[in-house]
């Protein structure tokens, strides 16, 4: 176990908190995301456990001073273990009063806020809505305000540095890391390493000014400028599994999940996707793996895009694509024809708010619907979840298996948060996991098209170039006994039966429903899917410790879903479903189980809290 | 030992599914020709792919004794690339129909002409929607009268070969599906090119636009109304090859002249050179009756590298730059130990 790696100095003694909410805001130009990474980095080799929530606007420089254009990065870190972000902040640095004024509801009563006094103009004031300078007018009463000067103090950090006026002052979020370094003992060592390794071939002046304005915030803290003050904290390094780690994000994870899998199965990756967000990181990734027989295909569209994937699974590869959910609504029509050729193919849908544009930077989990059920005709396929950024590597892995072994669709489903967030992940053996390799079909003898395992009910893969396979596979109806074009009735209701009885069947091929947290029975179930975990699993542990009989199920496996399900619900008094949308994975399982499941729901475009499961929890228990 | 392949014949890239196109459509004489030119290639049946869209040009597929790929409206040629950059050793062919091309699928047309995906790309175009019953297409004339557009069409047709030069097309060529001798050697041209090569076909829909092509095809307007293009050759036509394209290089256009006329002599008329693409536009959009059609390669790029090749190499690239271990990746940069 690696210990904190810095050491309080012995004039100021350091309070020991178990953990700590911080959210770094700005504007979007101020680089809150990059100070939040760093802050990020440097809270994993301090052994903490933690988890973040990057939260930015959609526009890519919003006018400079404005509450749409304020940019936040939240972290919860700790020596405990961490399940979300943080329901309510401990600290708040605002680096501007647009940032004070849009991230002030989430500071609890008794939080500090750091505010760098020198944004704090009239016209910046004035901008962000206040009628007057909140930092004087006695407003922030409830809360603990830090005001600092922080942008003449990195100017003055600064000033040997030959940089602009314009790119001096940039350096501020360097500035106020350092302060924030110094205020949990945090190591600078690996942001100098990066800032080095980040400018230093091309700029090394700004390497020099943003160390030198981190070190100057850092030895602000130290040197006691703040009389008192701000205090300084240990948060000792959590209880965490043996092992090597590293951060990862749910982008970064799908990415090496794809890759892992396609090994697995033996085959090259086939990726076609058009620019989305929150769903880019993906393509952007897996440009940069191609040494693993990955090849990425930005096509001139979504359809494009999945039908190049199509061709690519055709051909003998892993056929991918990646979008959220308005451009899984444009692929549909070619999902289907995949469904109906029975052809392996993973969707990757990074959800965002909606309808239509909606909000495309905040989360949700609205396109459940979509997934299972959001194409012409009896078109079904599976869907999985993940429910973490480094769940996404599993999650992914399990797609590609599914894909190839039943030659279907499989739709994975994550959100804007898991793809953007990152937190400590266990590196995985690879060598651990179990091939699954692909067999082509080769033997001419007694071959068509849609022979099927009896087994899975998977067709045969024969691929363009195998001598003598040659064939024709398309979106109209194939007989059952040849692969020819059938028109017949019954055939098409036989055709019909065995696509559903493929993907029903699954059920038996992915492992039984658990309990995340609780007993096998009780008062309640909480069910939930995707990036709603974190706080279901608190709330639950929470709520338990307090004597309910409550538990937490949380399902991977959307469609089909786990054989054993409805018989583990019918253990609960009562089913209650936290959701990211109005109400989509509860409906499914009233109609599969006839269960009593309500709904809670929420789609703010932000995640769910602690505490609003831990209400719900109570009001459905103690009374 | 010497084992000596059997020569295949047309016969041989016949499926043994009953063509089900209407008695009399042009679709029939289409398939004839590429079976033909399958078999002038001797094209290998297991690596050639032939993949479309929707509509009645894009069950071709079926009826060749190759690989085939009967996808979704408008989207073949998508697949197509993915096809081509999963394997890129195999030939594929893309099938289909104005509608299917150039409406629908448009976007798509675009983009694997300019991307310069080594396909081979066939228009059968009828200007008519046949599959759904005979509703005008975006390559209909003006005033055409048809069950959506009972009292004539109003919007004006985009030319199949002008829309594929504006996206970047290097080869383009056409036809027509009753030319036996003619078809087989422009899609053998079209084979022989590396890069995405597009064809034009003027096809009779007899049900639904039975004649539209009559004022070319008709046997006594044809010699005045085709333009067969030879490169380096002069382009003459009429019965006795009186008549030829003059460049007017005060106006920038072409001109019908008689050779023998007015003081025309052979040498005022324009010799083909597929490498000139201001031509080429303005030959893909000659028509009647002001002018011939033109038929055969109408542009011909030098060839450069086609997309998959380029793209395919950065994977070669890639992998050259030492072996793709993913558990090392996954613990390079800041790692940890607990």
């Amino acid at each position: 176990m690696v210990p904190p790696t810095a050491v309080a100095e012995a004039s100021r003694p350091r309070h020991e908190i178990d953990s700590v909410v911080v959210r770094f805001a700005g504007d979007s130009g101020d680089g809150m995301q990059v100070t939040g990474s760093q802050f990020t980095l440097t809270s994993a080799l301090a052994g903490n456990d933690f988890a973040t929530f990057p939260d930015f606007p959609a526009e890519i420089r919003a006018p400079v001073g404005t509450t749409f254009g304020v940019s936040s990065f939240q972290i919860n870190f700790g020596s405990q273990r961490i399940e979300t972000a943080g329901d309510s902040l401990d600290v708040l640095v605002a680096m501007n009063p647009a940032a004070l004024k849009v991230e002030l509801k989430n500071l609890r009563v008794g939080g500090t806020i750091i505010a760098d006094v020198g944004q704090f103009n009239d016209r910046n004031v004035k901008k962000a809505g206040f009628v007057a300078n909140p930092l004087e007018d006695g407003s922030l009463e409830k809360y603990r305000v830090i005001k600092i000067d922080i942008s003449a103090l990195t100017m003055e950090a600064v000033k040997n540095s030959g940089l602009s006026k314009r790119d001096g002052l940039r350096c501020k979020n360097f500035w106020t890391l350092g302060l924030i370094y110094w205020m949990y003992g945090r190591d600078r060592a690996p942001t100098v390493e990066w800032l080095n390794k980040r400018f230093g071939a091309k700029r090394p002046e700004l390497a020099t000014a943003n160390i030198a304005a981190m070190n100057a915030g850092h030895a602000f803290g130290e040197t006691a400028e703040m009389s008192g003050e701000m205090t300084a904290f240990t948060v000792r390094p959590a209880e965490i599994a043996a092992g090597v780690y590293r951060t990862i994000s749910g982008g970064e994870a799908l990415a090496y999940g794809l890759v892992a899998g396609s090994q697995l199965a033996g085959l090259n990756i086939m990726f076609g996707s058009y620019p989305i967000t929150p769903a880019s990181p993906l393509l952007h990734i897996l440009a940069g793996l191609k040494q693993f027989g990955v090849t990425t295909f930005q096509a001139e569209d979504e359809i494009a895009a999945v039908c190049a994937a199509i061709g690519g699974s055709y051909a003998g590869q892993l056929g991918i694509t990646s979008s959220s959910g308005p451009g899984i609504a444009l692929k549909m029509e070619a999902i289907g024809l995949a469904i109906s050729t029975e052809l392996p193919l993973v969707i990757v849908n990074s959800q965002r708010a909606g309808p239509s544009t909606g909000m495309p930077t905040k989360t949700e989990q609205s396109d459940l619907y979509q997934a299972v059920f959001g194409r012409n005709a009896d078109a079904p396929l599976v869907v999985l979840a993940s429910r973490s950024p480094s769940d996404c590597f599993e999650t992914a892995v399990e797609a590609v298996r599914l894909a190839t072994k039943y030659m279907t669709p499989v739709m994975l489903l994550t959100d804007g948060y898991i793809a953007n967030a990152a937190e400590p992940w266990l590196i995985p053996d690879l060598a651990k996991l179990k091939p699954f390799r692909v067999r082509f079909r080769t033997e001419a003898e007694g071959f068509h098209p849609f022979l099927r395992d009896p087994k899975t009910l998977a067709r045969v893969w024969a691929t363009p170039g195998t001598p003598g396979l040659q064939h024709r596979i398309g979106g109209i109806e194939k007989a059952y006994d040849s692969g020819h074009i059938s028109y017949e009735a019954g055939n098409h209701q036989k055709m019909t039966d065995t696509r559903k009885a493929k993907i029903d069947g699954i059920g038996n091929d992915i492992p039984e429903q658990g309990i995340e947290e609780g007993e096998r029975t009780g008062d309640l179930a909480v069910v939930g899917w995707g990036s709603t975990y974190g706080p279901i699993n608190r709330a639950v542990y929470t709520m338990r410790q307090k004597g309910l009989k409550v538990s937490h199920i949380h399902l991977r496996h959307i469609w089909p879903l786990p054989r054993n399900l409805g018989d583990l619900l019918k253990g609960f008094r009562r089913v209650l479903v936290p959701e990211m949308n109005t109400g989509q994975l509860v409906t499914v399982l009233r109609s599969q189980y006839l269960v009593a499941a309500e709904g809670l729901n929420k789609v703010n475009g932000q995640p769910f809290k602690i505490s609003e499961i831990e209400h719900a929890i109570r009001t459905r228990l103690e009374h | 030992m010497n084992v000596v392949p059997e020569r295949l014949t047309a016969k041989d890239y016949a499926t043994d599914q009953e063509v089900r196109w209407c008695p009399g459509c042009g679709d029939y004489a289409i398939l004839k020709a590429v079976q033909k030119t399958m078999a002038d290639l001797q094209a290998s049946r297991d690596r050639t792919v032939f993949v479309s869209g929707i509509g009645c040009a894009a069950r071709f597929p079926y009826y060749m004794e190759t690989y085939g790929f009967h996808t979704i409206h408008g989207r073949a040629p998508a697949i197509a690339t993915g096809i081509k950059l999963a394997n890129p050793s195999l030939d594929v062919w893309v099938v289909g129909g104005d509608g299917d091309m150039l409406s629908i699928g448009g976007n798509h047309l675009l983009h694997a002409l300019r991307r310069n995906v080594d396909l081979q790309i066939l228009i059968f175009n009828n200007e008519i929607y046949g599959l759904t019953k005979g509703q005008y297409s975006p390559t209909s004339r003006v005033g055409t009268r048809s069950p959506s557009t009972p009292q004539g069409s109003v919007d004006l047709p985009v030319s199949a070969l002008a829309f594929a030069l504006g996206c970047g097309a290097r080869f383009i060529g056409r036809s027509i599906d009753t030319e036996q001798k003619h078809l087989p050697e422009v899609l053998k041209r079209a084979h022989g090119y590396r890069g995405a090569a597009l064809v034009e076909i003027l096809q009779n829909c007899i049900v639904y636009n039975d004649g539209v092509f009559a004022d070319i095809t008709e046997s006594d307007v044809a010699d005045d109304r085709q333009l067969y293009l030879e490169p380096g050759q002069p382009m003459l036509f009429g019965k006795n090859r009186e008549k030829g394209i003059r460049l007017n290089r005060e106006t920038l256009s072409l001109e019908v002249v008689t050779v023998g006329q007015n003081g025309i002599t052979a040498a005022d008329v324009l010799v083909h050179d597929e490498k000139n693409k201001m031509i080429a536009h303005m030959l893909a959009l000659m028509e009647p009756p002001e002018f011939p059609v033109a038929l055969g390669v109408i542009y011909c790029a030098p060839e450069v590298q086609s997309y998959e090749t380029g793209l395919l190499a950065q994977v070669t690239e890639a992998k050259a730059k030492g072996a793709a271990d993913l558990n090392k990746i996954l613990r390079s940069g800041h790692t940890w130990k607990v």
